[in-house]
């Protein structure tokens, strides 16, 4: 009753061209491509590696052996836990968290200026100073910050120019390219979610707070800041599971001696052949992530629907 | 509540680039006076306002409060405290906190920031609205939010710019009341920007009214009224007939106006046009629409003039009557409602009579626009 009331009011509204048009869009958005993967990926994950002749046959049943493999590592390992996977889990995640307050400390300030400036012309200048880099292949910006951060890249050239160094310092090694070229690649998607909440903002009231005797710091804690949340957790939460899911910045930029969890995902995937373990290990990475978002954005008193805002 | 301070600009002007926004302003407010600025939009009052501020410095001359120059001097420095025109609360504050927002930043503990948020909340007449938001008040609940947050800083000074525009009219004249009320209560300067010249007359005790950044007149409301120092003022406050001409006589304050259309004419001069007529300069006459009234002696006189009554308003406690003078002058008359019923007939000939008093006469200058 109610839900033939609803539809008939939504063709209504929309008519029904265009409200066949949203629904068959919609549908094929979050259907086709996103739940039916993620649960094919997510019945992936729980059956046995298998070779394709026995798929399907009694042996294709349903195990949790991919879960505790992750959690216990190998049987008859010598450590009882699986010390090597789950720290590579752990640091991609303190990593990615780094790389978002990495990300909000640069972006912040720029989206406030970006917002509270009313000069059109050198606002637009900046957005597109912004934007153009992302013309450029993710690929080749990546080996771009491995030429510029290399042991004879323009950093350590200049450096060593100047005498501030004797020896080149390994920016490789010591993870300095992998979160720069992670920090950059996301920098938009954390300024326009907060300079679009800024931009909202009512001047009158930061000139309100100043009138009041209020500091610089102050002003920002107690008015931009509660306003701009929503544009803050929306953009932390898209860096955070952008920069946990990366692959070719880790890839290209990282050292020798750091795996970032989506490789050793990747390597189950490619490398390895064995999907229902890479599939596991992508559920876990992925629940994980939500579960830290979600508990964040409680704790920061943040509603989802204000995200979308 | 601490004591008003003097306020005083002297040679005051602010230009933006080419446009000069303040002109050579010289005003001195004194201190616990409640004072207006009135003008139309875009003539200065606001930017003067935002000087005084802080928000903005002059280009040239000085902003003196209590005696000291406030150049350099930031907006969260000074003993001021500004309502903005959209009233700028906090929205995500809860009413006590946006009302106690300077004690917060002075390092005030919340005990003590609470108890002095319920004691400004009983004076506007708002208790127990200190965990509300403002979202969840009224318009006229947030004004007096707004001025509890101004008043809770205890400024010398207390700056408003057009406070009460978004209101809708009786809440607009009940505020007003309220408005001078707490100034006489608290005793400290008010700084009031207005167009409305309603709120600056009733409230203010001195008004400056401004045109394109020129300080027109600084007098209390009854001179700005009866006695305007320029053809802007008198066209600008109220309403008023204009009737150009030459000055054909003068006699003591008095003066004889050969009008364009209407003949002669008798009106005073007003105090800041003495000695700055001669007979024969052009000049201009102002006659009230309330002076009118319809003469029962259709004798011609100096203060006489025969006009058609082109159509009639009843506005309840005024009928306005439309007439047209000679050579189509247009000419509005304002009658009381005693109680009797009246209706001029279109096309009716009536003769005007005013008291000669209370035309002024003033030298041409620029009217306000309609």
């Amino acid at each position: 009753m109610t839900v033939t009331r609803i539809m008939s009011n939504y063709f209504n509204r929309n008519g029904f061209g265009l409200g066949i048009f949203l629904l068959v869009a919609v549908v094929f958005w979050v259907v086709i491509l996103i739940v039916l993967p993620q649960i094919s990926m997510l019945d992936f994950s729980f059956r046995h590696h298998l070779p394709p002749p026995e798929m399907g046959g009694p042996k294709d049943t349903y195990t949790l052996e991919h879960y505790k493999y992750l959690v216990l590592g190998a049987p008859g390992a010598d450590t009882s836990y699986n010390v090597v996977d789950l720290t590579v889990f752990a640091r991609t995640l303190l990593a990615a968290f780094f790389v978002t307050i990495l990300d909000l400390i640069l972006c912040y300030p720029l989206a406030y200026y970006l917002g509270q400036s009313r000069g059109g012309g050198m606002t637009r200048i900046l957005v597109l100073l912004l934007i153009i880099p992302y013309w450029i292949n993710e690929i080749l910006r990546a080996f771009a910050f491995r030429i510029i951060f290399g042991d004879s890249g323009v950093i350590n050239e200049v450096m060593l120019a100047m005498g501030l160094i004797s020896d080149p310092i390994d920016f490789i090694r010591a993870n300095v390219a992998l979160y720069a070229g992670l920090g950059y690649a996301y920098i938009l998607l954390m300024i326009f979610p907060i300079y679009n909440v800024i931009e909202s903002l009512d001047r009158n009231q930061i000139e309100a707070a100043r009138d009041m005797g209020a500091p610089w710091w102050r002003i920002h804690w107690r008015v931009v800041i509660p306003y701009a949340k929503p544009g803050i957790s929306s953009g932390c939460t898209m860096v955070f599971m952008l920069s946990a899911g990366a692959l070719a910045a880790p890839q290209i930029l990282g050292g020798p001696s750091s795996l970032w969890f989506t490789q050793i995902i990747y390597q189950w995937f490619n490398t390895g052949g064995n999907w229902p373990r890479g599939a596991a290990f992508a559920i876990v990475l992925l629940v994980t992530c939500i579960v830290i978002v979600l508990s964040l954005m409680r704790l920061f008193k943040v509603r989802i629907g204000d995200i979308g805002k | 509540m601490s004591k008003g301070v003097d306020v005083n600009l002297e040679n005051v002007w602010i230009k933006f680039g080419d446009f000069v926004a303040v002109r050579d302003a010289n005003v001195d407010i004194k201190g616990g006076e409640f004072f207006s600025f009135l003008g139309p939009s875009g003539c200065g009052k606001t930017t003067i306002l935002r000087a005084v501020s802080g928000f903005l410095e002059p280009s040239d001359g000085t902003v003196r409060i209590g005696g000291k120059d406030m150049a350099g001097i930031g907006p969260n420095k000074r003993p001021t405290a500004l309502i903005f025109q959209n009233l700028a609360l906090f929205p995500l504050m809860k009413v006590w906190e946006n009302i106690t927002f300077s004690l917060e930043v002075k390092g005030v503990s919340k005990a003590d920031r609470r108890k002095r948020a319920d004691e400004l909340l009983d004076m506007i007449a708002l208790p127990d609205q200190g965990d509300k938001l403002p979202s969840e008040l009224s318009g006229g609940q947030k004004q007096r939010v707004a001025i509890a947050r101004a008043l809770c800083a205890e400024p010398d000074v207390l700056l408003l710019d057009e406070p009460l525009s978004a209101l809708d009219l009786k809440l607009r004249q009940h505020m007003r009341t309220e408005l001078r009320e707490i100034q006489q209560r608290v005793g400290i300067t008010f700084i009031y920007i207005t167009h409305d010249q309603g709120e600056a007359l009733t409230m203010s005790d001195n008004v400056a009214v401004m045109r394109a950044g020129v300080v027109d007149q600084i007098a209390n409301g009854h001179s700005i009224y009866n006695d305007p120092a320029t053809p802007f003022v008198a066209s600008f406050v109220g309403e008023n007939n204009v009737f150009r001409g030459k000055i054909k006589s003068i006699e003591g304050e008095m003066a004889l106006i050969n009008t364009n259309r209407s003949g002669e004419l008798l009106a005073r001069i007003a105090t800041a046009a003495r000695g700055k007529l001669k007979v024969g300069d052009p000049a201009m006459m102002f006659i009230r629409p309330e002076a009118c009234n319809i003469a029962a002696d259709t004798a011609p006189a100096p203060n006489r003039l025969t006009a058609m009554v082109k159509h009639e308003e009843f506005e309840g406690q005024i009928y306005n009557v439309f007439l047209e003078g000679a050579e189509g002058k247009e000419i509005k008359m304002s009658l009381v409602n005693i109680g009797q019923h009246r209706q001029s007939a279109e096309g009716d000939n009536l003769t005007l009579e005013y008291v000669p008093d209370q035309a002024v006469v003033l030298p041409v200058g620029e009217l306000a626009s309609e």
